[in-house]
Parts: structure tokens; C-alpha cells; sequence
């Protein structure tokens, strides 16, 4: 498998945005579709409307509502490197979303979907999963911080203190911070706290493609008691997933871009926040280069913060972690892994896997390479990765909201001779 | 007419605590609202003949866990295992589609609507005939009212999506392309 470099794409996409920038089509200009009977009259917001059958197809995949039973899991069919082992960890969650670990091993699983966030609890090898809180509305983001868990909804934030003590009886989450706006459209949230102890997240741009009102698009970081919110970043328009370089302690988060401009642009992004009160592009500018159709006009990409580099188009990066662990190989340390959930806005799907970044000593970005493969088959879901986190005994979960089950990769004593 | 029978029903619901009852029982009472042929005749109540499968039991999954909060559906659905959801769905989806408004359409709203429907791409998601597919809704023949009620609860954020798709479409939309759309979509067959 190749990913574009980043030269290359850039080369690439330059191209097209050179072609394009000369002879911009304006709706009056360009030709209507050779489907049509008739041509459509100048100005027509149907002219450039895609009108294949093929695109007529593309529609947002649904996520089973029901999690898989637990002999129905693809394990056979997923695969990671020589050397690597890849097995079941827990199942039985329905539209298991984002992971956080908690100081006595407990794993907490948020749901985008559904109304739960879930504990799983290793008893010697076995694997226990326990509802630890529900009636909440997308609880999709989940954190933990001395003993606290810490579950953002939709629009507000909430903790439960001491919950590994209380596993089997916990109390209500108490909220600590809401009003924030309830738009659905990239409304859900991943949170994580920095090495500042402060708990991070996003307020999603609440549409495919728009100017977003003010506060939207926005990268958040907040006091773990709720207070002293401030915005940090701007033109991030959807961002489920985010960690902190081991060393830099830089913030490495990744973005999906906008759909039905084309089946193959805009690539999704991997970014690299430097400082506060940087513009990463969206509206106006994807990928680092590309102008958007709409909201690029009398703008420069140049403008912005680009990306370190390209996930593939539609291919849904969302989860991502610095590998931090010990077992792996030694060429894992500090990179970067990033489940790539896949696509809906494309005939031929991309994604549905785990990529590992190479990330260089300056923090930029190298080549990318497969690492957890075979949740797409013959262009159809047999599970889809979204988060990714790192144990203390150095594995990698894998959480996998198609199959509501949880995997676990772990290195086996060859596995490092495998990777020399 | 609504107030009396969703009325009685809701009578019935207490008394008997449906919430109790298994699946089968149950069913006399969705049919009484949603109409015993697919097409239901109760303003603001949705027809149910020919849904997707999928598209039901995820609404009866929302309804169970409370994802959307609105009775009588809480309670209707109320303790319903998942494989209940799943049998009620597959029976629901073979009621036959409901019938559509059946007048002269105004040929104008109907084009004007036609043209929102293709450049907002309804008709790739619910398909070409509007019939729907796997987690997207059957449109053709859908009650009018109910259409207008869903797709402005959709643009207030007070109609729950499993996912935030609707959210994302009606963030272009206004209120007369809702009444446009729902006029042009219940006279669809």
C-alpha cells in the first residue's frame, strides 16, 4: 500500500489548482452534465452537481446499532504486521468510540450513537464490561485524570470522581461545563488533557462546507474544574482525535476535511499545533493547497497553517496516539498511530485501518505505512477502527464502533526481530 | 381528531402499562396510530409501510434508550429486547407503503422541489424514488405534516438523528424549501 507524499499531493493537487485557478468554470460556463435531457440554465445551482449513477450511490454508511455477538467478530480477518498479534479485547459495546485508561487499568469506552459510556475491567486475562454511565447524549468523549473520569456529551461536560472505585455502583456524572452549542452536524467530541492539565476539545464546523459563526471550527482547552475556557485555534473543521508529542509536547491532532467536492481531494489531515492562535484552513483552504471552490476566493492558502501531512481523501482519520509503549519494535517509539475509519463519499473506499506516521526528530512528519489492516473488504465494512490507545504493557487497543467490540495488538517476541 | 385518539391511546397506554407488555401485544396499539395498512391518517403521526429495516430498528433503539425523548414512543418501546426491535422492524418494514396525496400538484412547487431535491442530493441518500435505504427513511407518500415537522425539528436541533447527516443537510435550508419539499415528497408513490 502508497500513500501520496506530501510532495507528491502537493504536486499533484498544485496541478489541479493551477488548471482549475486558470479556467475556473463559472456555473454559467460550464457545461451541463451529459446525462441531462435538457441543458440547465445559466446560473443553475444543479450545474457541477455530480450525476453519475456511482454518485448518486454515495451515502453516509450507517453504523450497526446492535453490537456484534462476540463469535461473529472478523478476527481472522484483521491484519498487523509479522510478529504482531491481533485478538479480541472486550465486545458487547455497541458503538464503542473513544478510549481513555484509567490509573488502576481500567479501560472507559465513550459512544457517539448511543447513550453509554462503558468500563472495561481485566481480571487476570479476562475481560469484563460494565455500563458505568447512560441516558447521556453522545457521550462520544472520554478523559481520565487522577482517579476523575471526565465525559463530554454533545454540549456539555461532566465527572465522575473516584470511578474506579466505584465501578459496580457509580453515581450520576456531575456537569461542569455547558452551554456550549448543541449543532449536530460535528457536534460529537474527543477530549483529552494536555500536559498543562488542561482538558481539550473541539466545537465541530456545523455543516459540510460553510462560514462558521463565530466560536465554530474552534479548538477549546478548559480548567479540569470547567472554568477559564479560551479558544486556542481556529479552521479546524472536524477533529476526533488528538495527543501530545512525548518530548515537544506539541499537540499532533487530526482533521477531516470537507466531502462532495471530488472523490480524491481533499485529503483528511494530520496537523501540528506550534503555538496558540493558529488558522488551520477550513473554510477556505484544505489540505495545506487547496483553495476551496466556495469560501477560497480572495483567499490564500498561504494564509494558514498547513497540514504535516495528508491521511488520504474520505478516509475518516480520527483516533490517533503517539506510541509510547515498550514492547513494539524500537522504530514505534514516538510515532504515530492513527485509525483511519474510512469512507462513505467515495465509490472506491479508503481507510479502515490503522497507519503508523513516521514523525521526525524536528516533529514533522515522514512516510506512513500500514499497521492494522482488513476492516474494508471488497469495498465494504467488516468493522472500522476510530480510536486508538496505548496500554502499560506497551499493546495498542483499537475501540471499532461497526463491531461495538474493542481489539487488542500486542508484539510478540519476534516481532522485533520481524521489524529489523 | 388527533387529540381523541392518540388520547384514548394514551388512556390505554397507562392503564395497561405497556411497558410491560411483550412485542406482540404491543402491536395492535402501533397500528392503531400509524394505520393498520402503512398509511397512517393521525396529523403529525408518521406512516411506517415499507420503512427500511434498519432505518426502524435504530428509531425503536432511540425511542427504548431514550436517545429521543417523546412519548408515547418511550413508553411503547419501553424494555423491548434487541431482538424485539429487530422483529418489530422486519414487520413494519412489509406494511405496505403508504399511499401518497393524491390531488393535482401544482406542477411549479412540484418542479421548484424537484430541483432543491437534486441540488441537496435527497435523492442519493433516499434514492431516485425516494423508497429510502438501510438507515435513511422512505419519503415517497410520507405524510406531508409529518415530513414539514420532522425537517424543521431537524434545523432546531429538537428532532434527534442517529447520526447528525440531517443536521448537516439542513444547515443550507430554509423553512419555505422544508414546506417546498414536504408538498413535493408526499405526493411522491
Amino acid at each position: 500500500m502508497t500513500y501520496p507524499s506530501l510532495r507528491q499531493s502537493l504536486v499533484l493537487a498544485g496541478t489541479i489548482g493551477a488548471l482549475l485557478g486558470a479556467a475556473w468554470p463559472t456555473a454559467a460556463q460550464q457545461p451541463a452534465p451529459a446525462q441531462q435531457a435538457a441543458p440547465l440554465p445559466p446560473g443553475s445551482p444543479l450545474i457541477g452537481r455530480p450525476d453519475t449513477a456511482d454518485a448518486k450511490r454515495l451515502a453516509p454508511v450507517p453504523a450497526p446499532p446492535l453490537a456484534a455477538a462476540a463469535d461473529k467478530l472478523p478476527v481472522d480477518k484483521l491484519k498487523a504486521p509479522k510478529g504482531f498479534k491481533v485478538e479480541v479485547y472486550a465486545s458487547g459495546m455497541p458503538n464503542a468510540r473513544s478510549l481513555a485508561l484509567g490509573d488502576k487499568g481500567t479501560v472507559f469506552v465513550g459512544s457517539r450513537l448511543q447513550d453509554k459510556v462503558y468500563a472495561i475491567v481485566d481480571k487476570g486475562g479476562k475481560r469484563e464490561v460494565k455500563i458505568i454511565a447512560s441516558g447521556l447524549y453522545r457521550p462520544n468523549g472520554v478523559a481520565f485524570k487522577n482517579g476523575t473520569l471526565y465525559i463530554m456529551e454533545l454540549s456539555q461536560l461532566s465527572k465522575i470522581d473516584n470511578i474506579e472505585d466505584k465501578l459496580d455502583n457509580p453515581p450520576k456524572p456531575t456537569v461542569i461545563l455547558d452551554g456550549l452549542p448543541k449543532d449536530e452536524a460535528h457536534g460529537w467530541k474527543y477530549i483529552a488533557i494536555g500536559p498543562d492539565n488542561k482538558l481539550y476539545f473541539e466545537i465541530g464546523q456545523p455543516c459540510n462546507n460553510c462560514l462558521p459563526p463565530e466560536g465554530y471550527a474552534t479548538m477549546r482547552r478548559v480548567n479540569l474544574d470547567g472554568t477559564g475556557m479560551e479558544t486556542i485555534a481556529q479552521g479546524i473543521r472536524n477533529t476526533v482525535g488528538f495527543d501530545w508529542h512525548p518530548t515537544s509536547k506539541e499537540l499532533y491532532f487530526t482533521d477531516n476535511s470537507r466531502d462532495w467536492m471530488s472523490e480524491d481531494l481533499p485529503n483528511d489531515e494530520l496537523n501540528r499545533m506550534t503555538k496558540v492562535g493558529q488558522h488551520f484552513g477550513s473554510p477556505f483552504c484544505y489540505q495545506g493547497n487547496l483553495p476551496d471552490q466556495e469560501f477560497g476566493w480572495g483567499r490564500k492558502c498561504e494564509e494558514f497553517t498547513p497540514p504535516i501531512a495528508l491521511m488520504g481523501p474520505h478516509t475518516a482519520a480520527l483516533g490517533m496516539k503517539f506510541y509510547t509503549g515498550n514492547s513494539f519494535p524500537a522504530k514505534y517509539k514516538n510515532q504515530i498511530l492513527v485509525a483511519r475509519h474510512g469512507s462513505w463519499n467515495k465509490t472506491n473506499k479508503l481507510g479502515g485501518d490503522v497507519v503508523l506516521v513516521n514523525i521526525k526528530k524536528d516533529g514533522s512528519a515522514g512516510p506512513i505505512e500500514p499497521f492494522l489492516t482488513g476492516f474494508l473488504e471488497n469495498n465494504s465494512y467488516v468493522g472500522r477502527p476510530v480510536d486508538v490507545m496505548v496500554m502499560k504493557d506497551g499493546s495498542v487497543l483499537v475501540s471499532d464502533d461497526w463491531n461495538g467490540a474493542v481489539w487488542r495488538v500486542s508484539a510478540g517476541g519476534n516481532a522485533r526481530t520481524a521489524a529489523r | 381528531m388527533r387529540s381523541l385518539a392518540v388520547g384514548a391511546i394514551l388512556a390505554g397506554l397507562a392503564a395497561h402499562t405497556v411497558g410491560a407488555q411483550p412485542l406482540d401485544a404491543r402491536l395492535p396499539t402501533c397500528l392503531a396510530c400509524h394505520g393498520e395498512n402503512g398509511t397512517s391518517q393521525l396529523p403529525d403521526i408518521p406512516s411506517l409501510g415499507a420503512q427500511p429495516a434498519f432505518y426502524v430498528t435504530v428509531q425503536l433503539l432511540m425511542f427504548r434508550d431514550k436517545l429521543r425523548v417523546t412519548e408515547p414512543m418511550n413508553e411503547m418501546a419501553k424494555g423491548l429486547t434487541d431482538a424485539d426491535l429487530q422483529k418489530a422492524a422486519d414487520i413494519i418494514s412489509k406494511l405496505p407503503p403508504p399511499q401518497p396525496v393524491a390531488d393535482n400538484p401544482d406542477p411549479a412547487r412540484m418542479d421548484k422541489a424537484r430541483a432543491l431535491s437534486q441540488q441537496h442530493r435527497c435523492n442519493f441518500c433516499h434514492q431516485a424514488n425516494y423508497a429510502g435505504q438501510e438507515n435513511v427513511p422512505r419519503l415517497a407518500g410520507q405524510r406531508e405534516d409529518y415530513l414539514l415537522k420532522a425537517l424543521r425539528g431537524y434545523k432546531d436541533n429538537s428532532r434527534r438523528g442517529y447520526d447528525a447527516q440531517m443536521s448537516e443537510v439542513v444547515y443550507d435550508l430554509k423553512d419555505e424549501d422544508f414546506v417546498e419539499l414536504a408538498y413535493f415528497l408526499a405526493r411522491q408513490k
